[in-house]
């Protein structure tokens, strides 16, 4: 029965009941020498690969571990001649301007102000990326209303002092703006009550806004100039990627747009940024923002690169968006409109989940990207991270050969957490979204 | 005077015979459209009635789905007119919208939304088109799925329903925002043969309860069955109309002859 016999008519008259794999080998050493010797090609690769790892891995293992000086207060544990041994890194430097780092030259009484931020912006992100958090909507509101202006006050000291004036101001363009939008509606022929109701709501959330700017929380006021560190490179990173992917999806929307003069503007903008290296956009965005606008508003020192970063990374985003979209099939833009759905509906609810969810890869990728290019604000002479280490590694006090190293570990350390969580993050929801449906 | 008599005997054998002064539902009068310089529809005059089924067949190219996609303006026409359910299609956005609304269509592919469960896909619609609560929306998108034989399906995604239970979805979804007029463009032809059946059920269903239906499909039994009037399309014009049973028995044109020879082998 063994041998395959030629037959011209054939009917199964009994049925093979299922039964298991036949038995795999098991065992380190037999994965051993399937994986990594089957084949003399394969067998040089890993020994290659072993010989590499045994250059790198034990120096830098006793460079950052077992040579490492992790207590001290100041150069003197550091150095080879005074402490006698071979010396690493030297985290006891780290740890001493540790608060440096985090906060720049923010005063010491304040400090607290910047916890509270750094736990505000944890529990947002938390809320927005727990895809199973409850009410994920109100934490929207949270993260793109209550925690802004929160982290503004906390952080700025707030107390704007708009005066009466302003907000006499105020008060008559709320009105002309609440009086054009039921004019609007009564001349589209939509309803009235209804725009009343959003213009309202539009003026009230901005004049609450103000208002708790304005109002005097009695905290110290704290300029910009003396943020630094962790603090700045995490507001710039959280204002790039807030801003970057809702502009980066208008910016996509337009290259699309059958109307030629938006594709026009979106498509200059998109090539325009993408053509100039960050550093021009933030050294423009230094120089020339304050010209275009008017004279007396001074925009602040550390603005001026949150709107550059916002600004460059949008463009990329655009790109990445518009990759999304091109992905989608003729077929569910005809789907939607066949049921009437109207542009912005079949953007919001059909097309855009869909697209962004293909692109999730290269929106991390950018954001990552972003997370990293951050650093560059110091060119402006904003005081990030790396500024701050830059600072400090020639800091008489610590004069030890392997302070910048360690000062530089210690920021590869912090980028690669930071960088690394996003990456596994977006894994992560790649793989869910994969599970919930298939096509 | 024969072709007129079997006319009329036609007419009678079906349930619900038309009405000839019946309102129109479509009225297309002169029209073209061109893709770049290709004339793709030619003068097409076509006068739909309320309630009356319409099967429109010809070979592949002919121009049928461009046809009737112009009539939810998925396509433009550039010259004559196209007036649905009173409403004359032009670029004004709102009367679009409100043909769509009108207007149901079922595809090739069935267009499903992937991200969406079943019932979402039916809700979607009449909730942010029509208004309707969530829960009003439900109930009616649970009656249409029972009426396709999928009730039970609601919460699964698309992409785990077999395809004739995805295009029995898609008609639903369709049917979800009330249309007075049904458009299919080939609507089995994606489906394997044991799926067609449930498809076609379907749909002969939708026309026993007088539908408005204008459907490109060659299922001649579908067409024999249900149709009031077959067109026959080719190079863009329409070739020939006639009842199921005169357009089968005896075509008159040419080209008709050598299709019908074709798919009828
Ligand atoms: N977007 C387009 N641009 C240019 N030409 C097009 C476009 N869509 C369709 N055509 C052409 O118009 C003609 C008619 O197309 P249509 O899809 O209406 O044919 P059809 O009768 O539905 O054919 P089928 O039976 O293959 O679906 C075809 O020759 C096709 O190549
Ligand atoms: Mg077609």
């Amino acid at each position: 029965m063994t041998t395959a016999v030629d037959m011209r008519h054939y009917v199964r008259s009994d049925k093979i009941e299922a039964s298991p794999p036949p038995t795999l080998s098991r065992g380190p050493l037999a994965w051993m020498r399937e994986n990594l010797f089957s084949s003399p090609l394969n067998a040089l690769l890993t020994l290659a690969v072993l010989y590499l790892l045994y250059v790198i891995i034990p120096p830098v293992v006793r460079f950052l571990f077992l040579d490492a000086v992790w207590t001290g207060t100041d150069r003197a544990a550091c150095r080879e001649d005074m402490v006698g041994h071979p010396v690493g890194a030297c985290w006891a430097f780290v740890v001493e301007k540790i608060n440096f780092f985090t906060y720049g030259s923010y005063p010491a009484p304040e400090r607290w102000r910047v916890n509270i931020f750094f736990l505000l912006l944890a529990i947002g992100v938390g809320w927005l990326l727990w895809l199973r958090a409850p009410r994920r909507d109100l934490g929207a509101v949270y993260f793109f209303w209550v925690f802004p202006i929160a982290s503004y006050i906390l952080l700025t000291g707030g107390n704007a002092d708009f005066g009466l004036g302003f907000w006499i101001k105020f008060a008559v363009v709320g009105l002309v703006l609440i009086g054009l939008l039921a004019g609007a509606a009564s001349l589209l022929g939509t309803s009235i009550r209804t725009a009343l109701i959003a213009a309202a709501a539009i003026v009230a959330a901005v004049g609450v806004t103000l208002a708790f700017i304005d109002w005097d929380f009695g905290l110290l006021p704290v300029p910009t100039s003396l943020w630094g560190g962790i603090l700045v490179t995490l507001l710039v990173a959280t204002v790039g990627i807030v801003f970057s992917l809702p502009f980066g999806i208008l910016l996509a929307l337009g290259r699309r747009s059958k109307l030629p003069i938006l594709r026009l503007a979106s498509v200059i903008f998109i090539e325009f940024v993408r053509g100039v290296p960050l550093i021009t956009v933030l050294i423009m965005a230094n120089t020339m923002l304050p010209l275009f606008l008017p004279p007396d508003t001074g925009v602040d020192r550390l603005v001026r690169p949150l709107v550059g970063t916002a600004i460059f990374a949008s463009a990329y985003m655009a790109e990445v968006v518009r990759g999304g979209l091109q992905a989608m099939p003729k077929g569910q833009y005809e789907g939607a409109m066949s049921l009437g759905l109207n542009y912005p509906q079949m953007m919001v609810f059909i097309i855009l989940p869909q697209a962004l969810r293909i692109v999730i890869p290269g929106i991390v990728n950018t954001f990552i990207g972003l997370f990293k290019d951050t650093s560059l604000v110091s060119v402006v002479g904003i005081f990030d991270l790396i500024r701050a280490i830059e600072s400090s590694r020639i800091d008489p006090n610590w004069a030890a050969p392997t302070i910048s190293y360690t000062g530089y570990a210690f920021a590869a350390l912090f980028y690669f957490i930071f960088c690394w969580g996003m990456s596994r993050y977006s894994i992560g929801v790649e793989r869910r979204l994969a599970a919930g449906q298939t096509r | 005077m024969i072709s007129m008599a079997s006319t009329m005997t036609a007419q009678q054998t079906r349930s619900t015979a038309i009405d000839p002064r019946a309102e129109a539902a479509v009225e297309m009068i002169g029209v073209h459209k061109w893709y770049g310089e290709f004339h793709v529809l030619r003068d097409i005059n076509l006068n739909v009635r309320r309630g009356e089924r319409i099967v429109i067949c010809g070979p592949s190219g002919s121009g049928k789905s461009t046809m009737i996609r112009c009539i939810n303006r998925l396509e433009e026409h550039q010259k004559g007119r196209i007036v649905v359910n009173g409403t004359e299609l032009t670029n004004d956005l709102k009367r679009i919208d409100e043909v769509r609304r009108d207007v149901g269509m079922v595809f090739q592919h069935f267009n499903l939304f992937p991200h969406l469960t079943i019932l979402e896909n039916c809700t979607l619609a009449p909730i942010w088109v029509k208004k309707m609560p969530k829960k009003d929306a439900e109930e009616i998108a649970m009656r249409y799925l029972t009426r396709v034989k999928i009730p039970e399906q609601a919460n699964k995604y698309p992409g785990q329903l077999s395809g004739g239970q995805q295009q029995r979805v898609a008609i639903a979804r369709s049917l979800c925002m009330n249309p007075k007029i049904m458009l299919f463009d080939e609507p089995t032809s994606a489906l394997d043969p044991e799926m067609v059946k449930e498809v076609l059920d379907t749909m002969v269903g939708l026309a026993e309860e007088g539908m408005t239906m204008l459907c490109v499909t060659h299922e001649m039994g579908f067409a024999r069955q249900v149709a009031d009037r077959v067109i026959f399309m080719d190079y863009g014009q329409i070739v020939e109309m006639n009842t199921p049973d005169e357009f089968f028995k005896n075509p008159q044109h040419e080209r008709t002859r050598q299709f019908l020879a074709q798919i009828l082998h």
